[in-house]
Formats: C-alpha cells, structure tokens, sequence
C-alpha cells in the first residue's frame, strides 16, 4: 500500500463520512466526488474498489440502517422514516428495505423496541458495512 | 488485582503529524519521546492526567513486517483499523467550535443525546475519536 493509495482511501472515507452524517439530505455523486476531490466516474471506480460497493450503494444502506433504527426506536409511520432517512419514495424504500433486510419496514418493526446503548456504538455496529445483505437477495441494484 | 489503565495505543502512520494534530490540536502534552533504534516510543496525556497516556505507534518494525506494515496502514486509512479514542470535556459545543476552528474533522456534529452531548471527529489518518460533555449520573 502506497502513501499515495493512503491519501486516495482517507479521501474516499472523507466522503463516506459525509454519507453517515448527511444520509437524510439529497446527496449526490458530483456533491460526493467534490468531498473527495477526485472526479465523479473516478470516485464510483476508486470507491468501489476501497469500499467493496457503490457509493450509492453505500448511501442506500446507510439510510436503511437509519430506518432500522427509527423504526424500532419510534413510533413514526414508515412514510415518515422513509422521508426522514433520505429516500424520496416509498416504493424505493420499500424495495431496498427488503432486498438489505430481508423483510419489509413493517415486518421488522414487529421485532421491538432497541435497548438503550451510547448512539456511537449503534452506529458503529449498525452502520452498513458492519451488515450484509440479506441472504439469498440480489445486490446489484441499479447504481 | 489490576488497579489502572496506564497505556492505550492507536496506531498512526506519521508520528511527527500525529504530535501535530494531538498535540497542537486536541492539546495532549508529550510525556515520553525516545528512540529505541527502529521503534519510537511516543506517549502522550493530557495537561493534569499524567497517569493515563495514549501510545502513538507507527506500524513497522521490529513489531512486524512492511507488508502488515502496509496492511494496517491500509486499514487506518479505510477507518476499519479499530482506534478508537473517547475523551470527555466540560463544554462539547465550545470544544467542538474551537476544533473546527483549528482545522479538525468533524465526522458528527455535537448531538444531545441520553448520556451526554458529544461528537465525533477523524485524526488525520482515519482514527476515529469521539468527545462527550457527559451528563451527571
């Protein structure tokens, strides 16, 4: 691993980081690309290759975490989580939902409320790339 | 019976950057500086908490090989190396503009949360730190 290679990774997860944080805002690849200071079919390659998936990829599964949360940390309707996570339509939520999870928003919530545990830690073990895809479900959504 | 944690260790790929950031950004002092032929051992506290350092150490020799080395280094700058640091201050959004204003990465802005206001920031290698104004119990 090159210092060069060095630098591309820590500005990539510059702009994972953004992900985490700004997951509920409308972020695009030219915003994210501009985070990392590379161009944009440059910054799906790169991404890809450090990351092990798309950035939107990663974006969709960030909000699904969110989701996850909410949903068994609240009594908000599932419209709303979707809107408050980022997505701008329910059927798109819906769909991402079941293909990360593995079953629908409504299903999942019926598992119960979350114990109460320092959001940092929630975040670290919830957030997408410490879960998988749900078994047996296609991962290559259009990206 | 183990009575203190003395040490912890994160790994940094730079340890001159890293007395920058920890030292001239969060305000850790330098408690222990040598060189011990390839290995430095570098130590840092806090002002009044000499008891209780943070071991910056550069992946290398003679604890391990380039290619781990390289691994590591890889990994930091992924943000999957592990290094987490949690300190706690008196005042998290005081502390939190003073760190932006000095040029740190803020990852998370300050949240209220059940235990505390903190956030979160990134040392300039990928370690993941997070500052909390804790709540009295």
């Amino acid at each position: 691993m090159s210092s060069a290679a060095e630098a591309s990774n820590r500005r990539l997860l510059r702009a994972r980081d953004a992900m985490d944080r700004r997951y509920a805002e409308p972020l695009d690849v030219p915003t994210l690309a501009r985070i990392a200071h590379v161009s944009e079919a440059h910054f799906i390659r790169t991404f890809r290759a450090t990351f092990g998936e798309t950035p939107n990829r990663y974006l969709q599964r960030r909000r699904v975490e969110r989701a996850m949360f909410l949903l068994r940390s609240t009594d908000r309707s599932v419209t709303d989580i979707c809107m408050d996570v980022g997505f701008s339509s329910l059927g798109t939520f819906s769909r991402v939902f079941r293909d990360v999870v593995g079953e629908p928003p409504s299903m999942y919530r019926r598992r119960g409320p979350l114990p109460a545990v320092p959001t940092c830690f929630a975040m670290a073990w919830s957030r997408p790339s410490s879960f998988g895809e749900a078994s047996g479900t296609s991962t290559s959504l259009p990206s | 019976m183990l009575t203190a944690i003395t040490i912890t260790q994160i790994y940094v790929p730079d340890q001159d950057a890293a007395l920058d950031f920890y030292v001239g950004k969060l305000g850790f002092e330098v408690q222990s500086d040598m060189n011990f032929g390839p290995m430095r051992w570098l130590t840092v506290n806090l002002p009044g908490q000499p008891d209780r350092a943070v071991l910056l150490e550069k992946p290398g020799a003679p604890s391990m090989s380039e290619e781990n080395a390289a691994q590591v280094r890889e990994a930091i700058s992924k943000g999957v190396a592990g290094g987490h640091l949690f300190f706690a201050c008196d005042d998290a959004y005081k502390t939190h503009a003073e760190l932006k204003e000095k040029g740190v990465e803020i990852t998370e802005e300050p949240v209220d949360q059940p235990y505390g206001i903190d956030f979160g920031l990134r040392d300039p290698f990928g370690n993941h730190i997070r500052i909390a104004q804790m709540k009295q119990p």
